[in-house]
């Protein structure tokens, strides 16, 4: 559903992404892992529109879109949820969810519509609907998580970029938060970018992934492949190098 | 017929180039990096891997040869540190020093993937008894398939090579139905059979996969008859993979390459111009997956014609024929490679200078010999016959270690090897294709 060919985005001067390529299909997991400075976020919101690329393809859906604007690809069914969750924090937790949902009000879709949508949210993350009159500002991380992620699916997307959703939380809320996004692919067929700090996690969730490095792809594999990558585990998965001659 | 990986094998072609591309510039970022061969070669042609934006670009790149991993011996060409190979193998070079290849685990389980892949697709399965006859040891055939046929779940027996009325013994006492060797080989033990008195049709032999050497389909015929078996064929070499590059389908009509892991091209190996779809040439594989050791533009030297008709068999990837020949003067006998200079070298060890000398491959009862004739000069003039005989053992006994196959030395009457404008004719094989 989306393929991305030999895109190149710049921040200034900086070279961030070096001719990237990579491809989603319909339904599927893939994450991205790499160091801090890879380029793993560039590429989301490359896609995204928000750092637009300088060159290369970007094919969602049969439709080019390397060059449309944010708002447009959002239209199209791509929605991005930031690293650092960027809630609205004085606004409610409702407020929150509608305004995710403000393309569709724009479209005239009719607020029957939305509303279920809103019932939606509420029983992936059912702590959302208690929330629901609290300001965003007073949620815990957790909580602004899932608010960022349902935010997001308010605009009912087909390919949802996900950055660090477990930045700074406690393992069980990631736990809860991974097991939010297994279920999104499962039940609603949702495509999904993610990008983690936590590779081992983020590995066995997706079905695939791409490793990165200074703004170069240098795998692409599945999972099961990475999880055995040496390479990988030494640099991401925190494990310890065995000190054995070397050349 | 099942199809072991059909999410890759029948991969529609326009979703299999953007895994290609994806695949081909991560190798070459790696390649880049890691291994100064290629780094060098990529300054000294003024490309670095961002240049490489579609599968079409890859001609822009400069080639690999058996020779660049002769001057990187033993592991220079490796993309990842030794602590991450698990496993060693090598083939036999041009001269003296092997090529030396290596896997990580990861290559092991892709390795055992592929050839997973055409031993499914030759209707071997769980409830096969699967001997190989290949040798174990530095050689990848025997591993190779060991690997893939475990991975399907058949019941594996190492024989390794040689001991032909043992392998036939066990051959009916445990009932083997998936024979794998050379060709050559299965002719063998058709032969000690027959002299034997044993039908094979009696046994439950029913599916042989053969490679390690060309054939023809003339000797498929000979053997599917003799036999009374199913022969596919399978390609693979050392420096890219071992077997599991290509596999035959049911159809057998061509080999499936394995295009998620090998990109191939077809060039004209005199002038190295890519040449377009369906005609004749060297064929030169890229490895997209690979990790210990990446080979980018790597000549294979074997001829042959790559086939993008749609399959009957339902897979996508490209076919490549049997292959027809060498572009360059490596021999295959018994399975091995053989390269003329490497007998050359010895006989250069052992005298000094470089006598006049041919090499006469036959293939005599299926099996293949080798003699080699040499000219005596002044240096190797013996007048007794003593001596004459210790320098024939010892130079018999070098090349068998050399070359890891018994040969026959034969000292000649000076110049009594024909020449043509002056140089003697190396090579003469006398088997039939």
């Amino acid at each position: 559903m989306l393929k991305v060919k030999n895109i190149n985005t710049y921040y200034g001067q900086v070279h961030a992404l070096k001719n990237v390529s990579l491809h989603l299909k319909q339904g599927e997991i893939v994450t991205l892992i790499g160091a801090n400075g890879a380029g793993k976020t560039t590429i989301l919101n490359s896609l995204s529109a928000v750092t637009p690329v300088r060159n290369g393809e970007i094919v969602f859906a049969g439709e080019p879109i390397h060059s449309l604007a944010p708002e447009r690809i959002v239209e199209l069914g791509i929605s991005q949820v930031p690293e650092g969750r960027q809630v609205f924090k004085p606004l409610t937790v409702e407020d929150n969810l509608e305004l995710g949902a403000y393309l569709r009000y724009r479209r005239r879709e009719g607020r029957a519509k939305i509303r279920a949508s809103l019932d939606e949210i509420y029983q992936l993350f059912p702590r959302l609907r208690e929330r629901r009159r609290q300001l965003a500002g007073t949620l815990s991380g957790g909580e602004q998580q899932m608010l960022a992620i349902g935010r997001a699916l308010m605009a009912r997307p087909k390919l949802l970029l996900l950055d660090e959703p477990s930045m700074g939380l406690a393992p069980l809320v990631v736990q809860e938060i991974f097991a939010v996004i297994a279920a999104l692919t499962r039940d609603m067929g949702t495509t999904v970018l993610l990008v983690e700090q936590n590779a081992k996690a983020a590995l066995k969730l997706a079905s695939r992934g791409y490793v990165l490095e200074t703004g170069k792809v240098i795998l692409e594999e599945s999972s099961a492949e990475l999880l055995g990558n040496k390479e990988v585990q030494r640099a991401y998965l925190g494990k310890e190098k065995k000190e054995i001659w070397e050349r | 017929m099942e199809i072991w990986d059909s999410t890759h094998e029948c991969m529609p072609r326009e979703e299999l180039a953007q895994l290609q591309l994806e695949r081909l510039q991560a190798t070459l970022n790696r390649a880049y990096k890691n291994v100064t061969c290629y780094r060098r070669k990529f300054d000294e042609m003024g490309i670095i891997p961002e240049d490489i934006q579609s599968l079409d670009d890859l001609r822009r790149l400069p080639f690999t040869a058996k020779e660049d991993m002769r001057l990187n011996y033993p592991y220079g060409m490796f993309a990842v540190p030794l602590r991450e190979v698990v496993r060693i193998h090598s083939s036999s070079g041009t001269t003296g020093k092997p090529t030396v290849v290596g896997y990580t685990r990861n290559d092991i389980k892709t390795w055992s993937h592929l050839v997973a892949r055409f031993l499914t697709s030759a209707g071997v399965s769980s409830d096969d008894v699967v001997q190989i006859t290949f040798g174990y040891g530095m050689f990848t055939g025997a591993f190779g398939l060991h690997y893939g046929a475990e991975l399907i779940g058949a019941s594996v027996i190492p024989m390794g090579g040689g001991n032909t009325e043992k392998q036939i013994m066990i051959m009916q006492d445990y009932r083997t139905t998936a024979l794998v060797g050379t060709p050559s080989y299965a002719l063998t033990l058709v032969d000690r059979m027959e002299k034997s008195g044993i039908d094979p049709k009696s046994m439950q032999l029913r599916v042989g996969l053969f490679g390690g050497e060309p054939w023809s389909e003339e000797m498929r015929r000979e053997i599917e008859q003799r036999l009374g078996i199913i022969a596919t064929d399978n390609y693979g070499l050392s420096e890219v993979m071992g077997p599991g590059v290509a596999g035959e389908c049911h159809g057998r009509c061509g080999m499936h390459i394995f295009e998620d892991h090998f990109l191939p091209e077809i060039i004209n190996p005199e002038t190295g111009e890519v040449l377009p779809p369906g005609e004749v040439g060297e064929l030169v594989l890229t490895t997209l997956t690979k990790e210990a050791l990446p080979v980018i533009r790597y000549r294979t030297r074997d001829i042959t014609r790559l086939i993008y008709e749609p399959c009957s068999c339902g897979r996508t990837l490209v076919r490549m024929e049997k292959t027809r020949g060498r572009s360059d003067d490596m021999l295959i006998i018994k399975g091995v490679n053989v390269f003329p200079t490497q007998i050359e070298e010895v006989l250069f060890q052992v005298e000094g200078c470089e006598p006049h000398y041919q090499l006469v491959v036959d293939r005599i009862d299926n099996v293949d010999t080798l003699e080699v004739l040499v000219e005596v000069n002044e240096t190797i003039f013996f007048d007794e016959m003593k001596k004459q005989r210790a320098f024939v053992s010892q130079v018999e006994k070098r090349l068998a270690s050399m070359l890891n196959i018994g040969c026959r030395v034969k000292l000649v009457e000076p110049a009594s090897i024909p020449r043509h404008e002056g140089k003697a004719q190396r090579v003469i094989d006398r088997r039939k294709r």
